[in-house]
């Protein structure tokens, strides 16, 4: 087995660098002042590229790697991927599908629950000495309403299963209706957002669904209605999200990603009807080495000629 | 009678407070607070509180016809306060926990007691699950994380705990801790119970020992009531079986944790975390606990929402008009 040259595009996890480091010739792009830097001195060696969701491989950085045969990528987007270049170029994609579905799915049912019963605000209640006050004052009850799920993939059946067990009745808008399930299929999302109570965003960013939450969804969605999102920032139009939620036009919003991580509209800040989070959907100790597991053994099989474990391209 | 057309109108209103069914209150219930109206509109409430009597005598003056007494659930019922109730039949409860009455003395007097039944089970459950994935992904840290602008100049936050797979020690499988499990095992959770006796019909393994389903457990979650016991009843070695990575998550009764021995495991790092609704003295909590990352507070909100509330009501208010009328109780406790 020839030694495999991988770029690492940025920090991503301690334990990745440590067993990329124990099997492969592992370069860092971070420690270079620039992507081109980093060329004029490696690029004819790097014949694989680690990326996230923050660097993944654009078109630039493939062009600027001839010998780039496989970009293994830690996550299970792969929107910061190039994957039409990588298929003209004959390069190999893999991602990270299944082994974080239950925490982004968990996450989503966590964000929820922090919108609707107000926990961080009554956590820094309590500990601000407030409660010596007075009472808290009533929070909404999340058991019995309607959720409605845009995208109905793995991720997305993950959070309607766990809605389920609250019973929740589920409605969800997909590219196409699914078979065998007792979900509510709408054809539009603007009849998902008009029927259902929280509206979780599932869904891959592709250029179909780029803002597909825009104002129109969000005012169908009304001044009751909770806005999850724990796909891609991209796929609200968040200088709409951010004027309804002022504007009292939206009920709530939990929102795990933006459209320019990690920048989060101050206007946010001072609003108690919405719970943020810095990106942490796959952020668990076990997951991430799951993650981490899954690059691995995609790399591994590559440098056996074995087939790939989880390829996209 | 003519022509007054005020008159018929009048007439509506001429219902005078005494024809109503007199119900005791000596304390003010949130439900009243939010649905004051509609217990009016069918009870004279005799409000102890809006008396500037002490309340013994308050009671021995107004209180010997009542029959029905609407308790919030805080003020303790006690023997000496039933003698100043010699009408008294019918104890009406918000709280499912009994344990702010005198049941004994109930039980010989004949007095009846209802409680809220099972409306706003969901409620709890939903904020124990809650307060659960809170502590374990750290979603009020990361919140005031990325308020506090960390994110955009430190960047990552730290790593949190995955939930499924993980074993969850319900102490106290009632109609709470029964709800808290149906969820939990939807997110991969094995689930494991403590209970005074075996539950017939459920397959999750039975512990008759707390001490023991805190070795066997990832997270204890308190479900049951306040009683002799299990007051104190998570205590040193219950903790210390549970672990340095063990988790407890209280929507029960703050009394039934050794509190002071919990905030000394939690400073000193011995249990890995907690998400408590209720306190040994509420509303005081622990300042200890204030800036601790791995805990998650919250003001013993579990059940109030508009609609748990509203619920209450429509129980509470359909116990007593059964109650005036004759007819049987819709949640009457049984086993006291």
């Amino acid at each position: 087995m020839e030694n495999l040259s991988v770029l690492m595009t940025c920090p991503m996890s301690t334990y990745l660098e440590q067993e990329l480091e124990k099997r492969f010739k592992l370069f860092k792009l971070w420690h270079y002042s620039s992507t081109d830097q980093f060329a004029k001195v490696n690029a004819n060696s790097i014949r694989a590229v680690v990326g996230d969701t923050k660097i993944g491989a654009d078109a630039k950085l493939i062009d600027t790697l001839p010998k780039l045969e496989i970009v293994a990528s830690y996550s299970v987007g792969l929107d910061k991927i190039d994957l039409t270049k990588c298929e003209q170029k004959g390069i190999r994609v893999t991602n990270t599908p299944d082994v974080l579905t239950d925490d982004v799915a968990d996450i989503a049912i966590g964000l929820i629950l922090a919108v609707l019963r107000r926990l961080c605000v009554s956590d820094g209640f309590v500990r601000s000495g407030s409660w010596k006050n007075g009472d808290f004052g009533l929070t909404s009850k999340f058991s019995g309403k309607s959720v409605g799920i845009v995208g109905l993939g793995r991720i997305g059946s993950a959070i309607a299963k766990r809605a389920e067990a609250f019973g929740c009745p589920i409605s969800y808008y997909s590219r196409t209706e699914k078979p065998n399930t007792n979900y509510k299929y709408h054809s539009n999302i603007i009849d998902l957002a008009t029927t259902c109570e929280i509206l979780v965003i599932a869904c891959a960013l592709t250029v179909e669904t780029h803002r597909i939450v825009n104002g129109g969804v969000i005012d169908a969605l009304g001044p009751k209605g909770i806005l999850i999102n724990i796909g891609r920032g991209l796929l609200i139009n968040e200088t709409e999200l951010v004027a309804a939620l002022i504007e009292g036009r939206l009920g709530g919003a939990g929102l795990d990603v933006f459209e320019k991580e990690p920048v989060v509209p101050d206007e946010l800040f001072g609003l108690d009807n919405v719970v943020l989070l810095p990106h942490v959907g796959t952020d668990t100790e076990e997951t991430s080495n799951a993650m981490a597991d899954l690059v691995i053994q995609n790399l591994e099989a590559y440098s056996l000629s074995k087939p790939l474990l989880t390829p996209v391209v | 009678m003519e022509g007054n057309p005020g008159h018929l109108h009048q007439e509506s209103h001429v219902y005078s407070s005494q024809d109503l069914p007199q119900v005791l209150v000596l304390e003010p219930p949130p439900i009243l607070k939010h649905y004051s109206g509609y217990f009016s509109d069918k009870f004279d409430l005799l409000k102890a509180w809006e008396s500037s009597l002490p309340l013994n005598q308050f009671l021995a003056t107004h209180a010997r016809s009542a029959r029905a007494l609407l308790s919030p659930g805080r003020y303790p019922l006690t023997a000496d306060i039933l003698q100043l109730l010699p009408s008294l039949k019918l104890i009406v409860t918000t709280s499912v926990g009994l344990n702010h009455i005198d049941l004994p003395e109930c039980r010989r007097r004949g007095i009846a007691i209802a409680d809220a039944g099972n409306v706003y089970n969901a409620d709890v459950a939903d904020l124990a699950v809650g307060l659960l994935i809170d502590v374990w992904r750290k979603i009020s840290g990361a919140d005031g994380y990325v308020r506090r602008g960390l994110w955009a100049t430190n960047g990552g936050f730290p790593l949190g705990s995955k939930l499924g797979g993980k074993r969850v020690g319900i102490v106290g499988l009632g109609s709470i801790g029964l709800e808290v499990a149906k969820r939990l095992e939807v997110f991969g959770c094995e689930i494991l119970y403590n209970s005074r006796k075996k539950k017939p019909f459920v397959s999750y393994p039975y512990y008759s020992n707390v001490c023991d389903l805190a070795s066997e457990a990832d997270v204890l979650i308190i479900c049951c009531g306040l009683s002799d016991q299990t007051r104190n009843m998570i205590n040193k070695p219950v903790m210390k079986a549970l672990g340095k990575k063990g988790v407890i998550v209280n929507v029960g009764r703050g009394r039934i944790i050794n509190e002071k021995e919990l905030v000394q495991f939690l400073v000193e790092g011995e249990i890995g975390g907690a998400g408590l609704d209720v306190f040994e003295n509420e509303p005081l909590v622990p300042q200890e606990l204030f800036t601790l990352q791995n805990v998650v507070l919250s003001p013993h909100m579990a059940m109030f929402t508009p609609e748990s509330l509203w619920s209450i009501c429509e129980v509470l208010v359909g116990n007593l008009e059964n109650f005036f009328s004759n007819k049987p109780l819709i949640s009457q406790v049984m086993d006291v």
